[in-house]
């Protein structure tokens, strides 16, 4: 059954209805032959642009749709328990608009609006193989030159590489560390930039992965962002909003796993009785639905906070640890529900095992968390 | 262009209708009502026709109350106004009788275009274009799966056993479309906030000029005599391939007059 919310607004209401329509037609029946084929639905995003939920928790007048965090967030849950890469694509591409929309000028946020309306879809290109969890260690260099600059190096990781029509580039400007790091808006098809052959990832495999390597690549400096050396706080700033993203992808991913364990347990019957009759089972089905609904309260309080107006980082670690730690868990003990039938390809569970796992990887692992977490403690005590 | 789109609230097709012993008609309360699937391509196609040369598209409803969820959805699909014609006398009308009262609206709405589906999916009559078109004195363009409007002319194609007729008319005209014809646009977010301040007119059967003697199940042409429940699916037969799966399936078919 369908998480049972309590949206804040009538507005929230049929905005969540619109998306438990659009997710039931047109997600849902085609998220397991995509994933086995590693077919990235492009036409998927085009529809969720044109239906108003690319751009949500930006205002109305740049395009967006003006949604408090705490509905955008239920959407992307939604998303995620129907197809959790196409969730992910979405946690990626709003937090793709975010520093156009927080840093830019008026003249760039111009091309915001077909940027949330889903004509457009955004990469992050911040990480490296080098710098993964210590993002400001990257090497890319960008160098002043003309009226542009030109881009030499490689970003690792990149959600949509290849596939996007821009990214959010994070590049070295200047050897300071972390203050010699710029952010430039960059086009998806620039001369000088290819892509590697997409990751073979261990799931989310509806999702492109791919290295982007910049060979001299010219972007204008009219699309750096913010000033130049701001890069890093740029980056750090977006990230406590793709935490609060990936934790609705994995409670919705993990709703998806409990909804198919339940109804699996009330229709498969051993010794005579049905497996929820159990109570090894159904104590372990309870676990899972407590794991699942304590989870959406982490990401929902955060977004609270963030929507106040108030510091949201710490809850935002918070929640993306243990979402995507209830993600793991929930995900393998609906294999275990499903038995051996848990363990084959003709049943999603372990699709959605496999897609749990780098939920705790992505957007800060999952011991960045941790530590994030333990820092506040420490500067909240000493206050 | 000024484009009507006549649409129907019908009861979900994925629920069991019944219909109630009182009256013989439809018992709309006791499932959840919405739009005509076979409507949602008249209204997307009327939009495409908007879209492609201007104008504005009026829903048009004939239906309980609870209809008003209907037009909400035609209006968040895109349309900019509707009318919503409810009048309890109204309730029980045959097809003639609507025919009759849609008339009636398209009077005070005007028209250049009428576009329906193909039929409604509970009652199926299928018999309303053609109805409309004959008491408006306008030409019926009916089961288009293609339709290109210029100027003042519509033209339409109608898929046939043998091909597909090309037929054309003069504006205004009343046209039904088949599902073939289009794909549904979903409603997007800012249609479903915006079709909350579009206008809907509700006229009364007075301002429409209807007299409630006209309408309704008591002056209805036509009469549901009688009516029984359909009998409970027969369970299924298993066939176990024994070797001679094939032909036990063949004899079935044949039993059954299907080969």
């Amino acid at each position: 059954m369908p998480a049972d919310r309590v949206p804040p607004s009538e507005e929230a209401a049929e905005l969540l209805a619109l998306t438990r329509e659009i997710v039931a037609a047109e997600l849902a029946p085609r998220a397991a032959e995509a994933e086995e084929n590693s077919a990235f639905p492009r036409d998927v995003f085009r529809l969720l642009g044109r239906s108003g939920l690319l751009g949500l928790p930006y205002p109305e007048s740049c395009g967006g749709g003006g949604q408090p965090y705490e509905v955008y967030l239920q959407v992307l849950e939604e998303v995620a328990s129907a197809w959790a890469s196409v969730a992910v694509g979405m946690s990626v591409h709003t937090l793709a608009c975010y520093p156009l929309h927080a840093f830019g000028t008026d003249k760039q946020k111009q091309r915001l609006p077909e940027m949330l309306g889903g004509e457009l879809l955004g990469g992050y290109a911040l990480s490296e193989t080098d710098a993964g969890s210590d993002a400001g260690a990257l090497k890319t260099r960008a160098v002043r030159d003309g009226d542009g600059y030109v881009i030499t190096g490689s970003k690792a990781w990149i959600t949509h590489g290849g596939e996007a029509d821009f990214y959010v580039l994070f590049a070295r400007t200047a050897d300071t560390g972390t203050s010699g790091i710029s952010c430039l808006l960059t086009d998806g098809r620039l001369a000088g930039l290819t892509a590697g052959t997409p990751e073979r990832k261990m799931g989310l495999t509806g999702s492109t992965t791919a290295s982007l390597h910049f060979d001299g690549a010219r972007v204008p400096d009219e699309w750096l962002l913010g000033a130049e050396g701001q890069g890093f706080p740029i980056a750090l700033s977006a990230l406590d909003s793709g935490r609060l993203g990936i934790a609705a992808c994995a409670v919705g991913l993990a709703q998806a796993a409990l909804d198919e364990a339940v109804a699996y347990a009330l229709q498969r019957e051993q010794f005579g009785s049905p497996l929820i009759e159990f109570q090894g089972l159904a104590f372990l089905l309870a676990d899972m639905a407590a794991a699942v609904e304590s989870a959406r309260c982490t990401y929902l309080d955060a977004a609270r906070r963030k929507d106040r107006g108030l510091p949201f980082a710490r809850q935002a670690s918070i929640a993306k640890l243990v979402a995507t730690d209830a993600a793991m868990k929930v995900t393998t003990d609906a294999v275990q529900v499903l038995g051996g039938n848990g363990y084959t390809r003709d049943y999603p569970v372990e699709r959605y095992m496999r897609e749990a796992k780098v939920m705790q990887i992505f957007e800060g692992t999952n011991q960045i968390q941790r530590m994030v977490i333990a820092r506040h403690l420490a500067r909240d005590a000493a206050k | 262009m000024n484009i009507v789109v006549c649409v129907k609230q019908v009861p979900d097709t994925a629920t069991e209708r019944k219909l109630k012993s009182s009256d013989s008609t439809l018992d709309r309360e006791a499932v959840d009502g919405l739009m005509n699937e076979l409507d949602e391509y008249a209204v997307e196609e009327a939009l495409r026709i908007k879209e492609a040369h201007g104008g504005e598209v009026t829903i048009l409803t004939m239906g309980p109350s609870t209809a008003a969820d209907t037009i909400r959805k035609a209006l968040s699909m895109g349309a900019d106004k509707a009318v919503h014609l409810s009048d309890d006398a109204l309730h029980g009308s045959d097809s003639l009788q609507t025919s009759f009262a849609i008339q009636q609206v398209l009077g005070r709405t005007g028209f250049d275009l009428v576009i329906l589906g193909s039929e409604s999916t509970d009652a199926r009559t299928g018999v309303l274009a053609a109805m409309l078109a004959e008491r408006l004195g306008v030409s019926q363009v009916t089961l288009a799966n293609k339709v290109e409007i210029d100027g003042s002319t519509i033209r339409i194609q109608r898929q046939t056993d043998y091909g597909f007729d090309r037929v054309e008319a003069s504006l205004p005209a009343v046209v039904s479309v088949v599902e073939k014809i289009n794909e549904p646009r979903y409603p997007s977010f800012k249609g479903i906030m915006a079709a909350k301040k579009k206008p809907v007119d509700a006229p009364s059967l007075a301002d429409l000029g209807i007299d409630a003697a006209q309408v309704g199940l008591a002056g209805s042409a036509t009469t549901v005599v009688d009516f029984a429940e359909a009998p409970p699916r027969a369970k299924g037969q298993i066939v176990t391939d024994e070797g001679d799966g094939g032909s036990k399936i063949a004899d079935f078919l044949a039993s059954k007059k299907f080969v």
